[in-house]
């Protein structure tokens, strides 16, 4: 499963994208169950209160079913001007 | 004598002298004037827009000009509405242009937005951003959403026609410690240029009614590799159901405690006992300073001790006065007795009185 990473996301995760292993995408049946393994794995993503999924260009609630060959994308909204 | 001003866009066949007469009798706000607002400005300006109505109340900063390619070195301390003003009207002499020399706030957020026909949000923090958007649902206006963060950039326009909104993204607006600014991330100087473009295309656009709104779809642009990504959302009405505004945005009210930055200058130097907390981050403080400031961090305001013995006011500081704005919600909500006062035009304010060495 590969997940594009934007804003602050690619920040903490240090890359634009990031690879998820045929087990450890196994394990992941929604957009709910992603945003809670990325902040498992990587704590800062804790602290973000708004943060979009979006599964093949289509923003996805958390009950969204994911599966391995989606487009994924996350999104935390931006501020700057 | 007719004049040819717009010929070069009234003779596409999708515009025509139709659209421009649109354009003509519009009426669109700009919130922000820096690095969205100034492309977007310049734009509308340009292509003939009727109206235009600016909210700022900031100063032009060193640190501002390799983004807000309208101002010059000369005019660095000096106030950016008044500067953009000025440019905009040599510009365009016919273009009717009012001032809002003020931040967007609580108290009059509905009354200024209710004169327009639509809405640009090009402002820099999130509790505007959030105001914007309940404001605009209120007054049933459609506004044009424009932010950064380092290379990328987000576009979309919301609360088009009761489409979605910022809400239905992003529902909850984010803590003042969660995310950086671009005071604090950075942003390279061409990136604002891109999306204002962006922004001022669909307002163009919308006010028309010519191609396809960017309604329900946010454009992620990436400027490093290129790439921009169209992802489609759809109405919550869970978020976008709003008939009054929230209790607090975070920014300054009129009712809020606060100083000009230049009287605070004036009562430091009496001596009077207060404590002065600059919550910017650290590298920030590093470089430039009051002399009697603490350095918290607002991400560290929630939890960090902080003493306030023989003090009875806490005034708190940061570059612009916005993220003080921030903290001393936070503070006033930790410590209800102790009066914390923000002050308003931050360093920025201070370091412009001075005169040049």
């Amino acid at each position: 499963m590969t997940i594009l990473l934007f804003g602050i996301t690619k920040d903490i995760v240090g890359q634009p994208t990031l690879s998820l292993s045929h087990s450890e995408a196994q394990g992941l049946h929604t957009a709910g169950e992603l945003k809670e393994f990325l902040k498992d794995n990587y704590p800062d993503m804790k602290k973000l209160s708004s943060l979009a999924v979006a599964v093949n260009s289509e923003y996805a609630q958390d009950e969204h079913a994911i599966k391995e060959e989606d487009e994924i994308a996350i999104i935390p909204p931006v501020s700057g001007g | 004598m007719k004049s040819n001003r717009y010929i070069r866009q009234t003779q596409l066949r999708e515009f025509g002298p139709l659209a421009q007469e649109k354009l003509q009798n519009a009426s669109v706000l700009v919130v922000g004037l820096g690095g969205l607002g100034i492309p977007v400005l310049q734009y509308l300006n340009a292509m003939g827009i009727g109206r235009l109505g600016l909210v700022d109340n900031d100063i032009i900063d060193e640190t501002n000009l390799h983004r807000q390619v309208l101002y010059n070195e000369a005019e660095i301390g000096q106030s950016k509405i008044e500067v953009c003003l000025a440019r905009l009207k040599e510009q365009n002499s016919q273009t009717i242009i009012d001032v809002h020399e003020t931040f967007l706030n609580r108290d009059n957020a509905l009354g200024i937005i209710g004169n327009y026909d639509l809405v640009v949000d090009a402002s820099d923090n999130f509790p505007t951003r959030y105001l914007i958007n309940d404001a605009c649902i209120i007054q049933n206006k459609p506004f044009v959403y424009g932010a950064l963060h380092g290379f990328e950039g987000q576009v979309s326009v919301f609360n088009y026609k009761g489409g979605p909104t910022y809400r239905c993204l992003f529902p909850v607006m984010p803590a003042a410690s969660e995310l950086p600014s671009c005071d604090e991330n950075g942003v390279l100087g061409v990136l604002p240029g891109i999306i204002g473009n962006l922004q001022a295309l669909e307002v163009v656009k919308m006010i028309a009614g010519i191609g396809e709104v960017l309604s329900g779809r946010l454009l992620v642009y990436n400027g490093l590799n290129t790439t921009m990504h169209n992802i489609r959302f759809s109405k919550n009405p869970k978020h976008s159901n709003i008939c009054i505004l929230q209790e607090s945005y975070q920014v300054p009210c009129s009712s809020d405690l606060e100083i000009d930055a230049l009287k605070l200058q004036d009562l430091l130097q009496t001596d009077q006992p207060h404590l002065l907390i600059d919550v910017r981050e650290p590298g920030e403080f590093m470089e430039d300073r009051l002399e009697s400031a603490v350095n918290i961090p607002i991400g560290e305001l929630e939890d960090r001790q902080i003493v306030f013995d023989n003090t009875d006011k806490v005034f708190l500081i940061c570059q612009s006065g916005i993220r003080s704005m921030q903290g001393k919600y936070i503070l006033q909500k930790r410590f209800p007795d102790v009066k914390f006062i923000n002050v308003h035009g931050g360093l920025n304010r201070i370091r412009a009185s001075e005169p040049l060495v």
